[in-house]
């Protein structure tokens, strides 16, 4: 039995009287993959964050953190800086902002190693190229000199993950790897972070809210909620027969059922989108010659019908959301129409406009970036009241706001408060209330549950489906997380490069898928069982 | 950077500023002297009891002359950010129609700035005569393109938020979702340019009256009494020091404010 090479003992963290962590003891092994889950909130990046002792000025821990048989807890910052980087790694949610826009690739990647000792500048690009051809991202010429804003989300996820590794540190420590990315993305980091544990002998501690990622990468698990771990052990053993209530809660939210009864659309279709071809142009080439526009939607058809939940699935870039902003009439397709109850929407001015727009409202990805921070709750709401040729009375307004508030399971009191004060998943009932307003037909969802955690979408599932039913609503709902399309939609279209390229009732596309593309994308989406 | 020290800033920027303001308020109903008043017999006083800034060549009052100079200083510098303000819309009009509007715009904004402020100003007044009007027509001119680029760049980075999407689908129009939404939350950043542009008004104004082209005699002004000190520095350094310092402490008491007020609107809300 060797010695662990990450031991935290008895570790507990604190921002004034707030204890984030309590008292919470762990083990990683070389070569071994630990997945540290929780719900948001649950203290699993204050942990990851504690062992690189960059925990903020606020915060004051006790216990002790030793890497390889030494304690890190006591040293100097100073001393840190020669840990972070050489001993341990560490790879962030968000691709975009961990990399610097102005660098080149290969730079980023060598600054690593040229900090920790005197490289020069040809040893630093070798070792460039070799840290960034384990992630699978060399081989062509030029690859070192490409800018992040070349790269795709998962590319850069793996430019962070190889200047993560440069120096071949023992440990790594990914937060959230894999959140901010779709599923293909997500199926290549995964197995890059597979390979370099195995290859390399590393311990990899993996911090994340989805325990299917976890099913598929971890070897140990250990279940975090409110600061302290309340199971671990063998990842396929916890995930199939959780010994505590909340981990069964937290593994029952993230295997989501499949929709029980799909049924084929028997009412008139609400929205209609034909042949809708949306290009953008391109920076010229030379002065002379101009470039073919980017076509980000190639004729692509779709209908909701009343009451119905369709899916559209595909992956970042697949023109999903440039669809949506033509279907909102955001923006004005090259070629085709949209129909909104049986009329022309897409070409529709002023007061008609206004009218029909009442009939298609939206819920957006991001809880945060939805609302307008000096705005209080009931003004956002009753935005789309500016819709309505003649706007309702004060008294009235309030209490419609009142109706709509209660309908997505927060109070009437909370009208005079500020989106700041809520939740990210108490957001998505606001925002999911302001679509509600106006009384619309379609309800357009842009991954409106991709950012929250496993038991927050599973409550917002929970009270869409509901809502549904009651207000006989139909929801054109946007995702590339197949089993939340799954747990919802009755009809799915699947989407690559701006085309349609399958379509059909949920359960006959998820039983025997046609298309290429949508079995890879099956493949690539993380299972919590494994079959 | 700790809340105290953000605090102090402010604060001390506020102070200094008021005193400034205060200062030239007070100035239009009551100075210890008539500024104006000529009295040879009393020239190139030291400070003292009576005078406390001291006399200069004309046997004027200094301190009346600080006084009523800080009347001008902070008019000249507020109405030009006044007319700098014009900016504003058009930052938001580019920032909200993209395109061809956005670019000229934006070109005419370098335009502007492709020309040395003070030089164009020197061209403006030689051309429609030294005065504090035509001074703060000049400074104010280079104030609209600062506004302009803040505002633009700011308002861009709030167009892509989700809730002026949002607010698109509820059927508003850019000009609506640019008062309601965009506006309101540059603000903060507003307010910051237009305490660094009144700072550079001071400097630019003392500047400009120091060549003779703003304020005319007889409306004092710090510009002018630093320039008549000049020749005097030997026999009377004080009459240098005072003006001198009264620029230095009002735009150090600005910029204090500006970057006090600009840590206030970074602060997480």
């Amino acid at each position: 039995m060797t010695a662990p090479l990450l031991e935290i003992d008895d570790l507990s963290v604190g921002i004034g009287t707030m204890r984030i962590i309590k008292n919470l003891s762990l083990e990683v092994r070389a070569g071994e993959i630990l997945g540290l889950a929780g719900a948001s909130g649950s203290g699993k990046s204050m942990t990851a964050l504690a062992v690189m002792q960059l925990l903020p000025q606020t915060a004051t821990a006790t216990g002790t953190v030793r890497l390889c048989g030494e304690t890190l807890t006591d040293r100097s910052d100073a001393q840190m800086q020669q840990v972070r980087g050489r001993d341990v790694g560490m790879v962030f949610q968000e691709p975009m902002t961990a990399l610097n826009p102005l660098m080149r690739i290969g730079d980023q990647v060598a600054e690593t190693l040229r900090l920790h000792r005197a490289a020069s500048a040809f040893e630093g690009r070798r070792s460039a190229r070799e840290a960034l051809d384990l992630v699978g991202l060399s081989g062509e010429q030029g690859a070192l000199d490409r800018f992040p804003h070349e790269l795709s989300g998962g590319q850069r996820q793996r430019v962070a993950i190889a200047m993560a590794t440069v120096m071949a540190p023992p440990l790594l420590i990914a937060d959230e790897p894999t959140t901010a990315l779709d599923v293909i993305a997500q199926a290549q980091v995964l197995s890059v972070l597979r390979d370099l544990v195995r290859t390399r002998n590393m311990g990899l501690v993996l911090v994340t809210h989805d325990l299917a990622v976890i099913a598929q990468l971890a070897d140990r698990v250990a279940i975090m909620q409110q600061g302290e771990i309340v199971e671990q052990g063998a990842t396929a053993e916890v995930l199939r027969r959780p010994r505590m209530p909340y981990t069964a809660t937290l593994v029952a939210a993230a295997e989501l059922k499949p929709k029980s009864a799909t049924r084929p659309p028997s009412s008139a279709a609400v929205l209609q989108a034909c042949g809708i071809t949306r290009e953008y142009p391109r920076k010229r080439r030379t002065l002379w010659r101009a470039a073919p526009p980017l076509r980000a939607v190639d004729g692509v058809s779709l209908s909701v019908h009343a009451g119905e939940t369709v899916g559209l699935v595909g992956e970042s870039g697949s023109g999903k959301s440039s669809l949506l902003r033509v279907i909102l009439a955001l923006e004005r397709a090259q070629s085709g129409q949209v129909r909104l109850l049986g009329e022309e929407f897409s070409s529709a001015k002023g007061a008609n406009l206004r009218r029909l727009r009442r009939a298609v409202q939206a819920v957006f990805q991001d809880p945060y970036a939805s609302f307008d921070p000096k705005w209080t709750v009931e003004r956002l709401i009753g935005e789309p009241f500016f819709l309505l040729s003649s706007p309702p009375s004060e008294a009235e307004r309030r209490r419609k706001v009142a109706v709509v508030l209660e309908q997505v399971g927060l109070s009437a009191a909370d009208a005079q408060r500020l989106p700041q004060e809520f939740s990210g998943g108490e957001r998505q009932r606001i925002a999911i209330a302001r679509a509600l307003i106006t009384e619309p037909a379609v309800i357009v969802f842009d991954e409106a549950v991709s950012a929250l955690d496993v038991l927050l979408r599973e409550q917002i599932l929970k009270l869409l489906a509901e809502l549904a039913e009651r207000l006989k609503l139909a929801y054109l709902f946007v995702s590339h997380d197949l089993h939340v399309i799954r747990a919802l939609a009755d009809r799915v279209y699947v989407m690559q490069k701006g085309r349609i390229v399958e379509e059909g009732l949920t359960e006959a596309v998820f039983a025997s898928p046609r298309h290429a593309y949508t079995r890879a994308l099956m493949a690539a989406a993380p299972k919590l069982q494994a079959n | 950077m700790n809340a105290a020290s953000r605090n102090s800033s402010f604060a001390a920027g506020a102070v200094i500023t008021g005193l400034f303001i205060a200062m030239a308020l007070v100035s239009l109903y009551w100075t210890p002297f008539d500024p104006r008043a000529l009295s040879i017999v009393d020239k190139l006083q030291a400070p003292n009891a009576h005078h406390w800034f001291g006399t200069d060549q004309l046997g004027r009052d200094v301190l009346s002359m600080i006084m009523v100079g800080a009347r001008t200083s902070v008019g000249v510098a507020s109405l030009s950010v006044i007319i700098g303000m014009l900016g504003v819309p058009l930052g938001l009009l580019a920032a909200a129609r993209r395109g061809t509007i956005d670019e000229l715009v934006t070109r005419g904004n370098d335009l502007i700035f492709a020309f040395p402020a003070l030089l164009l100003a020197i061209l403006m007044t030689a051309v429609f005569g030294p005065g504090a009007v035509n001074a703060i027509i000049a400074i104010g001119i280079f104030n609209i393109p600062v506004f302009a680029r803040v505002t633009r760049a700011g308002a861009l980075q709030l167009w892509t938020r989700d809730y002026a999407l949002a607010a698109r689908v509820a059927g508003k129009g850019p000009w609506r979702i640019s008062w309601e939404h965009i506006l309101p939350n540059l603000l903060g950043l507003l307010v910051v340019q237009g305490a660094i542009q009144f700072s550079l008004g001071v400097i630019a104004e003392a500047g400009l009256s120091y060549v003779g082209l703003s304020a005319q005699p007889p409306t004092p002004s710090w510009g002018r009494m630093l320039n008549e000190a000049q020749t005097l520095t030997a026999l009377a350094p004080f009459l240098a020091l005072f003006p001198g310092f009264a620029v230095l402490l009002f735009v150090l008491g600005l910029n204090l404010l500006g970057e006090g007020l600009r840590r206030r609107a970074e602060r997480p809300s």
